[in-house]
């Protein structure tokens, strides 16, 4: 059970969160523009690390906020926690 | 045999139980097992699968042979766990519980508690009090967590009583401090990320209580638990770990038996023997595996007279069946208990589950820890400071290996020596998959007693020097055997979910509703008069919509506002039709995809003013779809003005419907011109009931139906029902329920997402291209021209007509095509008999459906099997002539 800091409300668990996928993969400015092999990369093609990961969490339980966080996924170790639209932060760590 | 004095326990309080029936006694202070060991009791239940006699093997939950049901508390326990009351009742198990589902529980009571702390201690020897001790130095909060009744560990067990004074002080210390809690009778049984822990407390044999414990940092003060030795009938009632025995007679002035053996790797063999030497206990021979033992130790026994064999063990038992001898190099040793030490293991169950690794140390011949989780750390035993000696993974008996079939590893599953062999010789390497082949350490002991015997076992076979390369099992909560019912806790019955009733529950309730759950609300699902099924009272509810009034409870639909300047484009890229120019006072039907293209949900959408919209969703979809909407605002559209209220419980809706349907309404309203001119489909009139109860009415149907819908602040929600019922009494207005509801829609081929979709199906596979703009972008608008959503042999949505009218189609049923009877080619989503129709009907999701019309299906698995034509999906009034009355 993961010990979350939303970045509104704190430190709260896990069961009070939904989780939200890769962080940084923004909806196409015109989908319209892609073709099939460019809109699919959009929906269905994500990373998955072994290592630092930006990710989307949302305090559904709580604010309902969504902010995004980085998690080492061999540890479970969080990094940083930051608003939804706000750039990962440097110090985050990790490649991906 | 009790011996005459000593021990922990109290003399004075003589607490009578029963086993199987049988009366016995015991002193307050004891175990369920120790009790028995001193009334020579030594045999318990035959073992599982081989059905072979087997006695006591421990003093801790790592026991694999002793298990019992303790009345009152429908669970199995090992008895060395299981405190001692005054008349306690208990019952045998052979290595297997069984529940009883007429009383979960045994009608003991099972809650749960949650704390915070800066640290948690897991284990209450001398190396868990000294932590606790040093952490709540600085006035931290600390929770400590210890299996026993008491305080003190390994300083329980010894013959000596020089650390009591220091036992008795810290104890005293801790139970003084504020901010520590100190939780005895309680069982680590999960360790997780980020600190959390979860342990189980055994408050009395009645009550039981679950622990979740968030804590910053956790030591882990676990200790470490003796292996036994595998050799030749090392399974008999008799043969006892070493550390066992000296508990059994320390603690509990309990001597197993009257001639002991002791076979031991290490040093903690030497112990058992003097404190049974000292406590008048004949004590044949020590036979070490050691070629060198420690000459002080084996000095201090010989001048006692026992026998010190160096580098021997036993390597059979004789016995019929408990424990007559062992054999030890040719000869034969009478005695009736072999208390055996195979080397110590670190208990490292809970670092290894928070992701700690282990790994092989030598000269401890034991895994201990590697890499410690985030937070973690390990003291005492637990760390790895346990007795050095030699690892004898087994005691070689006659002739080839994998014949020997008595060298038992794991007696909770009856696994041998030849069990492993018989895995590696089929190809096994690791120590999962041997695990999973041969079953070793997946019984309640997880492995404490067999794991690293079955390594080294493993690891011989294969020619490796020790089981390092081969590392350790995985370990899995719980760590130690769990109730059921202890997780369940309170959240049983009526608390194992919320239950939502709308304000005009308790009328359906006085009406005789048979109720449905639809997600976590209860709905009427028909209203069966006196002598009517289900079917009778559908067909009547159904014949009142479509030929009279009929009234239905459709406060259950989720509602959302969606209010802001933004508004109107913000569900222009929400809905895949256009809102942004629905006039004020108007309703439109609209539909929601994900990003795929697939229908989410649907629903009715009211523009109350320029900057407001009430949208309505399914029953079931209503959070989904809120948390949906949220998530586009939040993370793509911040600049958006717009914000989400969720309304639905602020509001109960009564839908009139049917050809009378006006009239009542004109009665309840007299305020609306109800005409078709003044009051057309989808548009809705704020008013003032004849009751003077302000009111919302839109002309929205889901049946095809003139019909209205009645929307008042929920708590005139059962005076709505009632002014409802009065105004069409006269016309027979009758309650219907979900099941009249389906059909109704059914026959309009209206879908019900989640049934007659599952995330796979566009709206033009529902026949409903005419909800998709083509002018606008909206969510999921990009996936419908992909190669796979545009194929024009998808599933779509068509009615199916039994050749039989009477045969009705099972939902879910398989569809075959008579050119290929092997492949299906789609699936029935909803069946139902039609009174409008006077036969059974059904919607059907079928490859090309539309191209099939006409033709025929069958649904060969069906009893008997069903054959059927395939329809336009809208089977009743295709033009729409019903809705204006």
């Amino acid at each position: 059970m993961l010990l979350i800091t939303c970045p509104w409300c704190g430190d709260r668990d896990e069961p009070e969160f939904s989780y939200g996928g890769q962080a940084h993969v923004p909806y196409p400015a015109d989908p319209e523009a892609l073709d099939d092999e460019e809109w699919a990369r959009y929906l269905f093609f994500r990373d998955n690390p072994a290592g630092p990961y930006a990710e989307r969490w949302v305090h559904t339980a709580g604010c309902r906020r969504w902010f995004n966080a980085v998690r080492d996924t061999r540890t479970n170790r969080f990094t940083a926690f930051y608003p939804a639209g706000a750039p990962r932060p440097v110090d985050g760590g990790g490649a991906s | 045999m009790r011996l005459p004095r000593g021990g922990r326990i109290d003399r004075g309080q003589v607490l009578s139980f029963t086993l199987d029936g049988v009366r016995r006694t015991g002193f307050r202070g004891d175990t369920l097992a120790s009790a028995l060991v001193a009334d020579g009791a030594l045999r318990v239940g035959d073992s599982l699968y081989r059905g072979r006699a087997r006695g006591i093997l421990t003093a801790d939950a790592g026991e694999p042979n002793a298990f019992v049901e303790v009345a009152g508390l429908d669970a199995m326990r090992p008895t060395t766990t299981v405190e001692l009351v005054d008349g306690l009742r208990a019952r045998t198990l052979s290595g297997k519980g069984r529940l009883d589902p007429a009383a979960p529980g045994g009608g003991a009571t099972f809650d749960k508690a949650y704390r915070h702390s800066e640290v948690a201690v897991v284990g209450g020897g001398p190396a868990g009090i000294r932590a606790a001790l040093e952490a709540s130095a600085d006035g931290a909060r600390v929770v400590l967590v210890a299996d026993d009744t008491e305080l003190g560990g390994s300083l329980l067990c010894g013959r000596d009583h020089a650390d009591d004074a220091w036992l008795a002080e810290a104890t005293a210390d801790l139970a003084a401090r504020d901010d520590v809690t100190i939780l005895t009778r309680t069982s680590a049984i999960g360790l997780y990320d980020h600190g959390y822990l979860v342990a189980h407390e055994r408050r009395s044999h009645r009550h039981e209580r679950l622990w979740h414990v968030r804590a910053r940092r956790v030591v882990l003060a676990t200790g470490a638990q003796q292996r036994p030795l595998v050799l030749a009938g090392n399974d008999r009632p008799g043969v006892m770990l070493a550390g066992a025995v000296r508990t059994y007679l320390n603690r509990y002035a309990a001597v197993p038996g009257e001639r002991v053996v002791v076979a031991t790797t290490d040093d903690s063999g030497y112990e058992t023997a003097l404190d049974l030497v000292a406590a008048g206990v004949a004590v044949p021979l020590v036979a070490d595996a050691r070629r060198r033992p420690p000459p002080a130790l084996v000095a201090l026994l010989t001048d006692l007279g026992v026998d010190v064999v160096a580098g021997a063990l036993p390597a059979a038992t004789h016995g019929d069946p408990a424990l007559t001898a062992v054999e030890l190099d040719g000869r034969t040793v009478a005695c009736d208990v072999l208390a055996v030490s195979g080397g110590w293991n670190p208990d490292l169950a809970l670092f290894a589950q928070a992701g700690g690794t282990l790994r092989w140390d030598d000269r401890r011949a034991a895994f201990v820890p590697d890499v410690a989780p985030a937070g973690v750390t390990c003291v005492g035993g637990a760390s790895g400071v346990v007795p050095p000696g030699v690892f004898v993974p087994y005691v070689a008996g006659a002739g080839d290996p994998a014949t020997w079939t008595e060298h038992f590893l794991d007696l909770q599953r009856d696994a041998t020596l030849a069990d492993v062999h018989r895995a590696q010789g089929a190809g096994l390497r690791s120590v999962e998959h041997v695990k999973r082949y041969t079953t070793i350490g997946t019984g309640s002991e997880q492995g404490r007693t067999s794991g690293v015997n079955a390594a080294g076992v493993l690891a011989a076979a294969l020619g490796l020097a020790s089981p390092a390369e081969l590392g350790m099992t995985g370990f899995r909560p719980p760590a130690v055997p769990v109730s059921f019912a202890a997780f369940a806790g309170r959240d049983v019955g009526h608390l194992a979910d919320p239950v939502r009733r709308t304000a005009i529950h308790d009328r359906h309730v006085a009406a005789g509703a048979v109720f449905e759950d639809v997600g976590q609300w209860k709905r009427p699902r028909f209203y069966p008069r006196p002598g009517e099924d289900m079917a009778a009272a559908v067909h009547r509810e159904c014949t009142a919509a479509r030929t009279g009034v009929a009234m239905m409870d459709v406060s259950t639909l989720g509602r959302i506002e969606v209010v802001g300047r933004d508004a109107p484009e913000f569900l222009n890229r929400m809905y895949t039709n256009a809102f942004a120019k629905l006039a004020v006072g108007a309703a439109r039907y609209g539909v929601m995809c994900t990003a795929d293209g697939m229908v989410l949900d649907d629903g009715v959408v009211i523009r109350l003013a320029d900057d407001r919209y009430h949208l309505t969703t399914t029953t079931g979809n209503a959070a989904t779809v809120l948390a949906w909407l949220e998530e586009w605002l939040q993370t793509e559209w911040p600049e958006l003005d717009v914000a989400l209220t969720s309304v639905t419980e602020r509001i109960s809706t009564v839908a009139v419907v049917g050809p009378r349907s006006r009239d009542v309404v004109a009665r309840l309203a007299p305020q609306l011109d109800c005409g078709n001119a003044a009051f057309g489909f989808m548009t809705f009139h704020e008013t003032v009931l004849a009751d003077g109860v302000p009111a919302r009415v839109a002309r929205i149907s889901f049946s095809g139906e003139l019909a209205f819908e009645v929307s008042v602040a929920s708590w005139y929600g059962t005076a709505l029902w009632d002014a409802v019922a009065d105004a069409g009494r006269d016309l027979g207005i009758t309650p219907y329920g979900t099941e009249t509801m389906h059909v109704l829609r059914a026959e309009k081929a209206y879908p019900i997402v989640g049934q007659d979709t599952d995330g796979t199906v566009t709206p033009i596979d529902l026949g409903m291209a005419w909800v998709v703009s083509k002018r606008k972008d909206f969510v999921g608008r990009r996936s419908l021209r992909r190669a796979d959503t545009a194929r024009p042999d998808r599933k779509q949505l068509v009615a199916l007509l039994p050749a039989d009218p009477e045969a009705l189609l099972p939902e879910g049923a398989q569809l075959v095509a008579d050119d290929d009877p092997r492949r299906m080619v789609g699936h029935v989503t909803s069946s139902y008999r039609s009174a409008a129709l006077g036969r059974t009907f059904a919607l059907a999701l079928v490859e090309s459906g539309r191209g099939r019309v006409g033709g025929t299906l069958l649904a060969p698995l069906a009893e008997p099997p069903i054959r059927a034509t395939v329809h336009e999906a809208v089977l009743v009034d295709p033009e729409g002539a019903r809705r204006d009355g």
